[in-house]
């Protein structure tokens, strides 16, 4: 952060034109009462490395801003109270209808406020957009390790970030007060219900009663436009504080160190690409919201316990919690104690709390079974840490079983196969697919290293084949540019630990289980060519 | 992770000496560190873009930019006037739809130009010399690192922190109780005159109530269900229900079906629980509580659409696919002497999600 470019504003006292003398008599004036200059100064030049993948965070945070502003127009208009009205808006065939004063005002704002359901859609796409970009950003921290040392922490801040969206989402869907939302608010019932010990005291202080109670919409309204936001803000700003502190990963490459940033400077160049980049953002989102229903509550109608349509699905976000409830085998509940445990409830809840937990803390991990604490700012690419991408691609499998499982009924009716069969195999898929996910990954991830280990040393297939004096056929191989190269030799190699007694002679349990972790990761790899073999190949090769 | 970090150190020695790497002192753990490593060729000469060689291409981009923000502005006049070009009249659904799209669309051209003009702007026109920034260790440097030491000794001297141990003790024991009382007072949001147990056990039906059509709550006959046909069910009388009505309904629905008496295999103890074929069943799920209205009329299986629990109406509604442990529970019926389907009781166990003291 110290290496500011000091030959940014640099103010010319020469002559100058009317627009500019207005310019810089505002700065002057601005600065004289803020000190502005010294953050101009800091971050004026503050370089930005450039890389597609960088912009899946601020697809993130620019559609959260996006969510702001159609939220904020909403607010201006739903009511979140349960009281029944009959409803008497412009929307015939629901007209005369009992419904809760939210659902009415839901359908006001899609039909008798000018611009309220585009609002509506823009607020919903983006909110989707908001979680999927979340989950994208996430893939590629972890794939190319940017989550090591020195962001771990912020690894972990953007995982709360991951958890508050969905709950932002969750409680935002439930607010219309629907027939799809309501049945998600009885699932969510049945779950708390399920909880040992103090589940039906929980369940009736959620719902203030009995399900469905009158309370739940006004409660649930809190948390979407008060507390839960407020909490995305906050980590919002942590992160992005993190990300000026640590500044940016950036790829392998040549000139590019682990000790220097190459990119461009804020102003002007980064500056006008992210900010253009928001535009962008914000029209996609618009875009889709007028083109695209999202939600249609006016289908659905408003809550009532008895009817239900067939196909009924969550928000894809919470598909994956919604998707592992479907996948537990029949009769798993047992009556010990005196009480009720519900494993179909609580196997799921349990399965996932440890998915959770493992993906938050995976950083640690890693570093624990490596031993390395230098920090580390070249990231690397996925197929150069084979096991942590194998990992990786185990846990997508995982999660993509469970989150197969939330259509499990509309798979089986759109590919004509059985409910049952689709439940089975997406069973097998979430307890036998990481394991296939995870070796088929790693080898290819071997094989591409030794693929760019054999170009590294012998160059391209050039295609042309050659035939000797003596009769033998070659291909002709084209050396790689010495800046081609090292982007394919510039990565570390870690050895498995060799498992040693510490100082006092003892070998402790914690140094065994990290001997074996470490012989898991590291055991099978790809060493990065040295200048010696580069040498000699250059002796084979004429 | 103190522990961790011995190992580290340790291992250091055993994997790699660590020699002449930037981050001196710091373990690399088992990262090898190779000695003959290719070097860094340093940064790829610069290549200039078409718009720094061709003044004509030059040009074009600045017009393509420019023309993209007026683009910009027509697109927000646009939205503007498809907003007072739509309005939306009563019951009007066509002017919605072109409100919508049209405000929409034009509110994506203005945010496109900015967009892509921004952009544009950006790559082809300002400088793309890359910059580069050094970097330095995230820690803070020693002599700040110093002071900083130096200002928590003072602290804690001139406060006594360290030293009054008791003080320091109950104001952190202080600190960790002072929020519950905030979380306590959530308590307020479980109604504090209700007995959940006894309500989650209890619901609408009653000796006499009669079966009525969800939702118009006409009277059902048995004369009326004819074989293989299904009706969605509400008590009597719910429909006029003043207050918390969708309470009661969420536990009282249930499911009407009338099979074979010759396909029904019925226990001994509930053989009068159903009339000439006709049986009645909760409508909840008994796995997180989902309306259970999906009937296969030839299998006489009953699906849940949000799980896909299933249960065999021949068999008591015994689950025979899906995460669901227990049946749907029975509601006894009878007829009463003008020929409607009427309940013997309520039912006999609580209906719905399973919860703790479902049997105490």
């Amino acid at each position: 952060m110290s290496t500011a470019n000091a030959t940014a504003t640099t103010e010319s006292t020469a002559p100058q034109q009317g627009g500019v003398r207005f310019t810089s008599a505002a700065a002057n004036y601005i600065d004289d009462r803020t000190k502005v200059s010294a953050a101009v100064k800091e971050f004026g030049r503050k370089i930005f490395p450039d890389h597609w993948s960088f912009l899946l965070g601020e697809v993130a945070l620019y559609s959260f801003v996006v969510i702001l502003l159609s939220g904020t127009f909403l607010t201006l208009f739903f009511q979140a109270s349960m009281a029944e009205v009959h409803y008497n808006g412009s929307y015939v065939p629901l007209k005369g209808m009992e419904m809760s004063v939210a659902m009415a005002s839901t359908l006001d704002i899609s039909f008798d406020i000018r611009g309220g359901l585009l609002m509506r859609q823009v607020h919903h796409w983006a909110a989707l957009l908001f979680v999927a970009s979340i989950g994208l950003h996430m893939l590629r921290i972890f794939f190319t390790g940017a989550f090591r040392k020195p962001r771990e922490l912020n690894w972990v801040i953007g995982f709360v970030l991951f958890i508050l969206a969905m709950a932002e989402g969750f409680t935002g869907y439930s607010l219309p007060d629907d027939l799809l939302s309501g049945n998600g608010l009885r699932i969510i019932d049945g779950i708390v219900k399920g909880i040992p010990l103090v589940g039906t005291w929980l369940s009736f202080l959620v719902f203030g009663g009995e399900f469905p109670g009158t309370d739940i919409v006004g409660r649930l309204y809190a948390m979407h436009i008060m507390l839960l936001p407020a909490l995305v803000l906050v980590f919002i700003a942590l992160h992005l504080v993190f990300v000026v502190v640590h500044k940016h990963t950036q790829f392998p490459g040549a000139g590019r160190t682990n000790n220097n940033v190459v990119g461009f400077p804020v102003l002007p160049v980064y500056a006008a690409k992210a900010g253009g980049f928001f535009f962008i953002v914000f029209g996609v989102i618009v875009t889709i919201a007028s083109l695209f229903t999202i939600n249609p509550v006016w289908n659905y109608g408003p809550y009532d316990p008895s009817p239900v349509s067939a196909g009924t699905q969550p928000d894809w976000y919470i598909g994956f919690a919604d998707g592992a409830l479907r996948l537990v085998p029949p009769h798993w509940e047992t009556e010990w104690f005196g009480g009720t445990w519900s494993w179909n409830i609580l196997a799921p809840l349990i399965v996932i709390g440890i998915f959770i937990v493992l993906v938050m803390v995976y950083p640690f991990i890693e570093a624990w079974i490596t031993g390395d604490k230098r920090e580390h700012h070249l990231l690397d690419r996925p197929r150069n840490a084979p096991t942590r991408t194998a990992i990786g691609a185990a846990g997508v499998t995982f999660y993509a079983a469970m989150w197969a499982g939330a259509s499990s009924d509309l798979v089986a009716t759109h590919f004509q196969m059985s409910m049952e069969g689709v439940i089975h195999a997406l069973q097998f898929a979430l307890i036998v697919g990481p394991f296939i996910a995870y070796f088929i990954t790693k080898r290819i991830c071997l094989g591409l290293q030794k693929k760019d280990r054999s170009i590294a040393l012998h160059g391209y297939e050039s295609g042309r084949i050659v035939r000797m004096q003596g009769g033998e056929y070659i291909e002709v191989h084209k050396p790689v540019s010495d800046y081609e190269r090292w982007e394919l030799v510039s990565f570390e190699e870690y050895k498995p630990l060799v498992l040693r007694p510490n100082d006092e002679g003892k070998i402790t349990f914690g140094n065994r289980l990290r001997t074996v972790f470490s012989r898991w990761f590291f055991q099978d790899r790809v060493a990065p060519v040295t200048q010696g073999e580069i040498e000699a190949e250059g002796h084979n090769h004429h | 992770m103190a522990q961790d970090a011995k190992n580290g150190s340790t291992d250091a020695v055993v994997a790699a000496s660590g020699a002449g790497h930037a981050d001196d002192g710091l373990s690399a753990g088992t990262a090898v560190i190779p000695a003959d490593a290719i070097p860094n060729p340093g940064h790829p000469p610069h290549r200039k873009r078409v718009t720094d060689t061709n003044p004509k291409k030059e040009k074009r981009a600045e017009r393509t930019v420019f023309t993209l923000f007026f683009l910009s502005i027509i697109g927000s006049i646009g939205a503007i006037a498809a907003y007072i070009a739509f309005p939306i009249e009563n019951g009007n659904h066509e002017m919605v739809r072109m409100s919508t799209l049209f405000v929409g669309l034009g509110m994506a051209l203005a945010l496109f130009g900015i967009g892509v003009a921004a952009i544009h702007w950006g790559k082809a026109l300002m400088n793309d010399k890359e910059g580069i920034d050094e970097r330095h260790p995230v820690r803070g440097d020693d002599a700040t690192r110093e002071e900083a030491a130096e200002i928590f000794h003072l602290a804690n001297e001139e406060s006594g922190f360290g030293r009054r141990t008791l003080i320091r003790n109950s104001l952190i024991g202080a600190l960790v109780a002072f929020p519950l009382p905030g979380v306590v007072l959530l308590r307020s949001l479980a109604p504090h005159d209700q007995d959940p147990v006894a309500l989650l056990k209890e619901t609408m039906w009653d000796k006499g109530v009669r079966l009525t059509r969800d939702p118009s709550g006409t009277p059902i006959k048995a004369s009326d269900v004819t074989i293989g046909s299904v009706f969605h069910v509400i008590p009597e009388g719910l429909n006029e229900l003043e207050h918390d009505k969708l309470n009661a309904k969420a536990k009282a629905i249930v499911l009407l079906m009338r099979l074979k008496p010759e396909d029904l295999i019925e226990d001994e103890n509930r053989k009068g629980w159903s009339y000439d074929g006709i049986v009645a069943y909760s409508k909840v799920c008994t796995h997180v509580g989902c309306p259970v209205a999906l009937y296969e009329q030839q299998t006489h299986h009953l699906l849940c659409p949000c799980h896909q629990s299933q249960f065999d109406v021949t068999r008591h509604c015994e689950v025979i696919f899906g995460p669901a442990k227990r049946p749907l529970p029975q509601l006894p019926i009878t007829v009463n002497d003008e020929g409607y389907l009427v309940a013997q009781s309520d039912f006999t166990e609580p209906v719905g999600p399973s919860f703790w003291e479902r049997l105490s």
